[in-house]
């Protein structure tokens, strides 16, 4: 085990650990725009130096990956590291088209945070800025290269934890942009349209078109649930504002961590509130032919007896059941014992194939 | 044919030995860039027919080692008096030959071992007949590029007859790995390729590695402009960088070699993949090498025409088909590098010392350069020096003999300003360090690098910061985008040195421009950033004045700067002839005839038509 202090406080830790992971089992935290937990650190945002004394050495470096040697002194807010975090944003910044009042990311962007909380208002450099179009060819998301900050969120997302490797760094210098080889264009790649990348990016420079207009402060409540496509089972996160689900994020459930796919991201919640969605039991009318509003007591009465029936005249094999996959396991599961149980056959089957 | 031991590799070097002492004459022609460059190609098209009809005489002896051969060698060194052509046994140089002086050659040296006087290089009176003579070679230690120019780049038996594998021999037979190791570790040979780390400890810390499959990766990359030394060595003797590869490969276990070459050698690609085929005919790539029992494959990638690929990390992405991006440490190259497995990274250069230091022991390669850095060094030197070329001196060497000794002095006997070392991220030394030895250790203390050995010199027609301006778009450009500090701080940068050197710049800028430089400096992600303001900054340090005289005075003294140029008639001088004023494309030119005339600054463009036509000398920049 090595010792070290952070910020005063004694830490222990295995070999090997980062400063980073230290800081956090801490409790402190430090702040980063390009570190995925799990992940080899990508480095290249900056942010999280720190200033570690050792033996009346001292030096600044990053603490995703400095590893904790014995007797570290850290400091996580010396006047230093105060100092280069904010050149490292000043920098950021005057490569960063600022329009905060009418940018989706607004209140949840951690550029626009972590300048809050450095005291930055505007950059202090003169010069260009990236000035480059939205690429707005997938049909779900857009990029904004006029916002991106190049933390590669996004690419180590999709390549590392999705394994798509759909996109990547392109040009270079200045110049250089997230895209898909080998056009830029996001469309024109391997792109499965699947959006870990935008919920991973910590700007406004990825933003899903889906996403109905609301701020992250206006949020009356997250509700935890299940995606309802398949049988995977990944949870994610409903963001309601007015009573309305407004956008949805992978939430960090055991099948899932933290990502969905195309369908749960994109195809989830706007049929909630569609204005043809059925959304109370209907039986029709014999002598009109037309549905009439009923309730769930009557339809569930008039289905179980004309089950009733078709066991009684025909056998329970003249039943069969047969699953929607959207369904969880557990409902699925209780429609095969109802099946077997309650009809008496084995005609039991699931349309879930992937 | 296979050479399957270490006795058939005495055996066979005898009889090349032989065929080589065999001939009667042999012509070298540069085949170096430079010459290449002046016309080589046609020089050696014009002796090969003019021989050709003679080598019919001695058809038998054609095959491998030609009675007259007129042979490919790579580079001879003396760049600036190409095309260079070398005639044995005489050792006679000849220099800036022409296609015209062919026939003489022949006639005169070939066949009747007469000189050919005048293709000898002069200097004033002096005229030097054999290479050694010439101040330029002489001052010169070579051990890297020692059968550069000497043997012919695309034949093994040449290099086989030159003493070649004798080091690999010794190493398999004679020498565990570890001993291997052990000696490149005591030799202190230090990594060439700019960062000057200690090669040996390398090779221990990736034997120490318990992952068995391990790689042997040689850096060819060479993207600073203006160098050339390991595209020499690929192109002049691809055998040595191949031997000393295998003896790593045998020292920590590799089995598997690449080597990376700039995208813009293809020169250099045609003779590894040359020479990587001649090995392997002969069994020494492939499996059990020289009968011991040591395999080692060797692969050939050519670089993706990125400066920074040459950084260790993004040279082993590009190889596994990535995007050329350098990536942070731990894991370290020697821990996890090509594939994720132990890698030896090592430079062309670095490479072609080990034969040497395996065949004469650490010992004897320390009795050359310094304590901290033994051996020697290769430096391109271009610029404005008498003679440009590639040279290769002992570590420790003073500046003042590479440029006055070596390199001849300055251009037209122009005024020294400062040499730009370590490519475009280098930094520049000045009269102060002319007499400083140079290695690593003291390069480092000057606010420079060692850089791949880049030596670029300036004289007092050289603005120092448009000097700063041309490297730092450079870096700009060559920054692979993936941190901030460098992606946008190069570019914040590189506005600021525009706008002074199109005399827009305030002195405050000057404050901006150092604050960003030392930030980049300390917050890069890898070497590329960390270095790119090395010229800023050294130029800020020396040169201050003349940024100060940009800013506040508007002037440029060098007179670079265009927008800071001022065209300017001596109204003494002029005669009112009116043929400036006719041959200004803006009419920016007024005045009577036979009347001073006057030129409006606010509307001249400084295209400098009038100072050209002037008859009288009456107009100048100022
Ligand atoms: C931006 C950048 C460019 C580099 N280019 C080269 C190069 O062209 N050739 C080279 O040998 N080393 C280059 N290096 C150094 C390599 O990263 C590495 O240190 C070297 O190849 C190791 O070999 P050595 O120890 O034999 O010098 C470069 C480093 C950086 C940061
Ligand atoms: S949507 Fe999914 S597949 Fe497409 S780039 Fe983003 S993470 Fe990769
Ligand atoms: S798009 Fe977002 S996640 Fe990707 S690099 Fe830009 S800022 Fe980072
Ligand atoms: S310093 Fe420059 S070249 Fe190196 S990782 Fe950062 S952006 Fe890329």
């Amino acid at each position: 085990m090595i010792h070290l202090t952070i910020d005063g406080i004694p830490v222990e830790v295995e070999k090997g650990t980062t400063i980073l992971q230290a800081a956090k089992q801490a409790g402190i935290t430090i702040p980063t725009l390009c570190y995925i937990e799990d992940l080899l650190p990508d480095g290249s945002c900056r942010m999280c130096v720190v200033e570690v004394t050792n033996n009346g050495r001292s030096k600044i470096d990053t603490a995703c990956t400095l590893q904790v040697s014995e007797g570290d002194e850290v400091q996580t807010m010396s006047e230093k590291v105060i100092d280069s975090r904010k050149k490292t944003l000043d920098l950021l910044l005057s490569d960063h088209n600022v329009h905060c009042f009418s940018c989706e990311a607004n209140g949840d962007c951690k550029l626009q945070d972590l300048c809050f909380e450095y005291g930055l208002e505007e950059t202090s450099y003169e010069g260009e800025m990236t000035s480059l179009p939205k690429d707005e060819s997938n049909k779900f998301f857009s990029y904004d290269p006029s916002l991106c900050i190049l933390c590669h969120r996004c690419v180590n997302t999709c390549t590392e934890i999705v394994g798509r490797a759909a996109i990547d760094t392109m040009e270079r210098g200045f110049q250089s942009v997230i895209g898909a080889a080998p056009e830029k264009v996001w469309a024109e790649g391997t792109c499965e349209s699947c959006g870990n990348c935008v919920q991973a990016c910590p700007t406004g420079a990825l933003s899903m078109k889906r996403r109905k207009k609301y701020r992250a402060y206006q949020v009356d409540k997250v509700v935890r649930t299940t995606c309802p496509h398949c049988a995977t089972g990944c949870q994610m996160d409903l963001i309601v504002k007015d009573g309305k689900i407004v956008d949805v994020k992978g939430a960090d459930g055991p099948s899932n961590r933290g990502l969905l796919c195309v369908k749960g991201r994109s195809g989830s919640f706007d049929f909630v509130d569609h204005k043809t969605r059925i959304r109370h039991p209907l039986i029709k009318n014999k002598e009109t032919g037309e549905f009439e509003q009923a309730t769930w007591d009557e339809a569930l009465d008039l289905v179980a007896s004309k089950f009733s029936e078709i066991k009684t005249n025909y056998g329970g094999d003249a039943l069969a059941g047969f699953a929607c996959s959207r369904s969880t396991n557990e409902d699925i599961y209780m429609l095969q014992k109802m099946v077997r149980a309650a009809f008496g056959s084995n005609n039991t089957d699931n349309c879930a194939r992937v | 044919m296979k050479i399957t031991s270490i006795e058939a590799l005495k055996q066979h070097r005898k009889k090349v030995q032989e065929a080589v002492n065999a001939y009667t004459c042999r012509i070298l022609v540069c085949s170096g860039n430079g010459c290449m460059a002046t016309g080589a190609q046609k020089i050696y098209d014009e002796l090969s027919r003019l021989t050709a009809d003679m080598m019919q005489v001695e058809v038998e002896m054609q095959k491998d080692l030609p009675h007259v051969g007129t042979l490919k060698t790579g580079c001879q060194g003396i760049c600036e008096y190409g095309p260079l052509v070398r005639i044995e046994p005489y050792d006679y140089q000849y220099v800036k030959v022409q296609v015209e002086d062919c026939k003489e050659i022949i006639e005169e040296t070939v066949k009747n071992g007469r000189p050919v006087t005048r293709l000898f290089h002069k200097d004033g009176e002096e005229v030097y007949e054999h290479p050694m003579d010439i101040p330029f070679l002489k001052k010169q230690t070579r051990i890297v590029l020692e059968n550069c120019g000497n043997i012919d780049a695309e034949s093994i038996d040449e290099y086989i007859a030159a003493g070649g594998f004798s080091a690999l021999a010794k190493a398999i037979g004679e020498m565990t790995p570890e001993e291997v190791v052990d000696e490149v570790d005591k030799s202190g040979l230090r990594g060439r390729g700019g960062g000057g780390f200690p090669a040996g400890r390398k090779w221990k810390q990736v034997l120490r590695q318990e992952e068995k499959e391990r790689y042997i990766v040689c850096n060819g990359d060479e993207g600073d402009p203006g160098a050339f030394m390991d595209g020499s060595v690929m192109e002049g003797d691809p055998y040595k960088l191949i031997e000393g590869m295998l003896i790593a490969g045998y020292a920590v276990s590799a089995e598997n070699g690449y080597i990376y070459v700039r995208a813009e050698y293809p020169l250099s690609v045609k003779r590894l993949k040359h020479a990587m085929a001649q090995l392997e005919e002969y069994g020494l790539l492939g499996e059990n090498i020289l009968g011991s029992g040591f395999n080692f494959h060797l692969h050939l990638n050519r670089g993706a025409g990125a400066f920074v690929c040459g950084e260790g990390s993004a040279l082993t992405a590009s190889i596994e088909g990535k995007r050329g991006m350098p990536r942070v440490k731990p894991p370290r190259t020697v821990e996890k590098g090509l594939w994720e497995k132990p890698t030896v990274l090592n430079n062309v250069e670095t490479y072609a010392n080990v034969p040497k230091i395996i065949l004469k022991g650490a010992d004897w390669f320390r009795t050359i350069g310094t304590e901290g850095s033994p051996g020697t060094k290769t430096f391109s030197i271009t610029g404005a020096i008498a003679n440009t070329g590639l040279i290769e001196v002992p570590m420790g060497t003073t500046l003042r003999e590479i440029i006055y000794d070596i390199g001849g002095g300055l251009k037209g006997d122009a005024k020294f300003k400062g040499v730009q070392i370590g490519g475009p991220s280098g930094g520049c030394l000045v009269d102060k360090h002319l007499d400083q030895p140079l290695d690593f250790d003291s390069v480092k203390k000057f606010n420079a690098i060692m850089g791949s050995g880049g030596l670029v010199v300036m004289d007092e027609n050289t603005c120092m910061v448009e000097v700063a301006r041309f490297f730092m778009g450079f870096t700009q450009r060559e920054s692979c985008g993936k941190c901030g500090p460098c992606r946008i701080g190069t570019k914040r940068m590189l506005e600021i040195l525009e706008k002074i050197v199109d005399g827009k710049g305030r002195m405050e800028d000057l404050d901006k421009l150092k604050e960003t430089a030392d930030f980049v400096r300390a917050r890069s992600l890898c070497g590329l950033g960390k270095s790119a303001p090395l010229p800023v900054i050294s130029t800020l340090d020396t040169f201050r004045d003349e940024y100060i005289e940009h800013i506040q005075e508007k002037k440029c003294r060098a007179h670079v700067c265009k927008a800071l140029k001022n065209y300017v008639i001596d109204p003494d001088k002029c005669k009112g002839c009116t043929k400036c004023a006719r041959n200004c494309p803006v009419n920016a030119i007024s005045g009577n005839k036979k009347e001073a005339h006057v030129i409006d600054t606010a509307k001249c463009i400084k295209c400098g038509n009038c100072m050209n036509n002037c008859s009288f000398d009456a107009i100048s920049i100022q």
